[in-house]
């Protein structure tokens, strides 16, 4: 779960990184009242979007008054940034820069560990600065059963280039952000700017963090990080019921079991697609192993919901449960949904007891359902009843 | 011959008295597999009944910790099944006792848990970790430590390494009357212990393997290292495929590793990459079969 800056700084602050103070706003009223809480002076109106270029796009700006605050919130409030709609700003305290540098702090997965990465040069897109300036970019494996101490921060600093009288100042707060790394398990911490004021403090003028979805059972907090205006309301819906689920923009509702096969099966049916009128696939569900009746009934609920949904794929490989069972699963879920199952399923089982499961079916014989041989002429069939 | 397990294997189970563990036990005996007993702190000394393959009733010994239950039973192997919340310990406390295989099935551990057991077992070096949120690895009528279904093919030339379950029964049920040395599903998370490198390295040195099946999905670069490793090493033939073609930018597709991020980690990227390397690779799982038994033809 990605999360925004001023959720970031909130992160930061409690975790003893230095940052500015900073108020969120929805209106430019609040704007207002918030330039004027930090005391009138010089503020920076910022974007709060999940995407990067805020700046270029015209989401950053400067106000050296309340007035001209919500003056600024009023021209970025609602502006496009990259497909992201800004439905609210941060309104920070203004800071005399020196200098600007670059951190984070990332799960390295090709070497099964974690990276810093430093840079003495900061304020530039990353991604231009190690493409353009390697050399200026310090990339310090971390070891995650060490991690970054005094030491190791000092370490990356001096890789970095730092001038040795910056050292002693910048390290402990690299020490902090890993802090916020492993305390908040994260598998992405950056600061781009670290910057130093005038007046000589470190401090984190954005950040970005990415938390780990798999770590939410031990921070319950993160559950009010989540943004819920931003969630798809079948997506909403779908994690209300546990189910891994993820809505796309195409026609073909699919339900499989596993996330491998679930991936194939978005991608057979888009091949299909392209032979029916370019439909594509609605969702990716993944139902897991065990495909019970209740899980089928709470997935074709969702699926069927979905207004963009002509026709169902059910794609599903008999493993650890066996296709009778699903078979019984999509026979009992049709008649939990009664006459809110109003889309046609194809339907294809193979694997354990795939004679049973497809008999059980048949003996069902329920008008919406098509039983289907292989996961390609069914992906095709379905597609072609999207596409009808 | 086979990869990393065969029929000789002992086998225990950490958390072999909750419903997974006990569960998956029941088929792995089925199976075949000589599980050996199980580890439960909280029930050390007790034992757990179940069937074994030729239908007679075994009493499997419930063990107070990983190391006592080796010292007891001769178990070279393990396979955990305890919660994501204790995964990390029953990890550690594993490659501790210094347990030569250990199968991680367990779903939904936290991914700075997963480094910091992976640290701790390179550290050690005497471990191999399979997994975590994997199937785990199937040598046909042989034994199986994981929780795919052993009744889907038997013995044959092809070995199979894979993110994905599902996409590995598939591939097993699509060339079911080929068979297979070894199938060893990998996982799907960040971070995992055996590699498709790993498993492509031991597949190249196993004499029974003739050719190799591997099934990648987006997320990572692992497919495209894999590709440059089969390119300087790797004689048999390999045939790829890769799950997630149609998947858009910055969605997790079920697996936690499995995301595109910018232009890093597409299918494209990585077939493009497989394709470089030799590798023959499919659009589909059923044209992937396809590839395989014309690869199996031509031997």
């Amino acid at each position: 779960m990605d999360l925004y800056e001023y959720q970031a700084r909130d992160l930061f602050e409690q975790h003893g990184v230095p940052v500015l103070r900073g108020i969120t706003a929805d209106t430019p009223e609040e704007a207002q009242a918030a330039a004027a809480e930090l005391g009138g002076g010089v503020v920076v109106v910022k974007a709060q979007v999940k995407t990067g270029g805020r700046g270029k796009a015209g989401g950053v700006k400067l106000a050296k008054s309340p007035e001209e605050a919500k003056a600024a919130a009023e021209a970025i409030l609602g502006l496009d940034i990259k497909g992201h709609t800004v439905h609210r700003v941060m309104v920070a305290e203004g800071a005399a820069i020196k200098e600007e540098y670059y951190f984070s702090v990332l799960l390295d997965r090709a070497n099964r560990s974690y990276l810093a990465m430093c840079s003495y040069e900061g304020g530039m897109e990353i991604e231009q600065l190690a493409e353009e300036r390697p050399e200026a970019l310090a990339k310090v494996e971390i070891d995650p059963a060490t991690g970054i101490d005094q030491a190791k921060a000092e370490e990356i600093v001096r890789a970095a280039s730092f001038p040795e009288e910056l050292v002693a100042k910048v390290a402990p707060v690299i020490v902090k952000l890993y802090g916020v790394f492993t305390g908040e398990d994260a598998t992405l911490v950056e600061v781009n700017p670290l910057v130093l004021t005038e007046a000589g403090d470190v401090i984190a003028l954005d950040g970005k963090i990415t938390l780990d979805e798999n770590a939410a059972f031990r921070h319950e907090a993160h559950a009010e990080l989540e943004d819920k205006a931003e969630t798809n309301p079948l997506e909403a819906k779908a994690k209300e019921a546990d189910l891994n689920y993820v809505k796309l923009d195409g026609q073909v509702g699919i339900i499989g079991n596993g996330a491998g096969l679930v991936m194939s099966t978005l991608d057979v049916v888009a091949y299909a697609g392209e032979r029916h009128g370019g439909v594509k696939p609605a969702n990716f569900l993944d139902i897991g192993g065990g495909a019970s009746a209740q899980v089928m009934a709470a997935g074709l609920d969702v699926i069927l919901n979905d207004e963009d949904v002509k026709s169902v794929f059910v794609n599903v490989f008999g493993g650890i449960t066996a296709c009778d069972e699903v078979a019984n699963g999509i026979v009992k879920a049709l008649e939990i949904l009664g006459d809110e199952a109003s889309k046609p399923l194809v339907v294809r089982l193979d694997g354990n007891n795939v004679e049973e499961g497809r008999r059980i079916l048949a003996d069902a014989n329920h008008p919406l359902v098509t039983v289907v041989a292989t996961m390609d002429e069914a992906a095709d069939k379905a597609a072609e009843l999207a596409a009808a | 011959m086979s990869i990393y397990l065969n029929k000789d294997s002992k086998v225990i189970v950490q958390g072999i008295t909750g419903g997974e563990g006990s569960k998956h036990t029941a088929r792995m005996l089925a199976a075949g597999t000589q599980v050996v007993g199980g580890v439960n702190a909280r029930k050390a000394g007790t034992t757990v009944s179940h069937t074994a393959k030729d239908g007679s009733t075994v009493e499997l010994p419930v063990f107070g910790s990983v190391a006592e239950a080796m010292a007891e039973t001769g178990a070279d192997t393990s396979i955990v099944f305890v919660p994501p919340a204790f995964a990390k310990d029953a990890v550690i406390e594993a490659v501790d006792a210094g347990i030569g295989l250990l199968v991680v099935i367990t779903e939904g551990i936290p991914v700075q848990d997963s480094a910091e057991f992976w640290a701790h077992a390179k550290a050690k070096g005497t471990t191999r970790i399979i997994g975590p949120n994997c199937p785990g690895i199937i040598t046909p009528d042989e034994s199986l430590v994981g929780i795919t279904p052993a009744n889907i093919t038997g013995k044959g030339p092809i070995g199979l390494v894979s993110k994905s379950g599902t996409l590995t029964y598939q591939m097993m049920f699509e060339l079911r009357d080929i068979g297979f040395s070894t199938a060893i599903g990998i996982g799907g998370d960040p971070i995992i212990g055996t590699t498709h490198i790993d498993a492509l390295e031991a597949f190249e040195a196993d004499p029974e393997t003739k050719a190799i099946v591997m099934i990648g999905e987006i997320g990572g670069d692992a497919e495209e290292r894999a590709a440059d490793f089969i390119k300087a090493n790797v004689t048999k033939p390999v045939v790829g495929y890769v799950a997630g073609f149609t998947a858009p930018e910055g969605k997790t597709m079920g697996h936690a590793g499995a995301i595109v991020s910018g232009s890093s980690g597409t299918a494209e990227a990585k077939q493009v990459a497989l394709e470089a390397a030799g590798v023959k690779v499919g659009k589909t799982p059923s044209e992937t079969a396809r590839l395989m038994r014309e690869v199996i033809e031509s031997l």
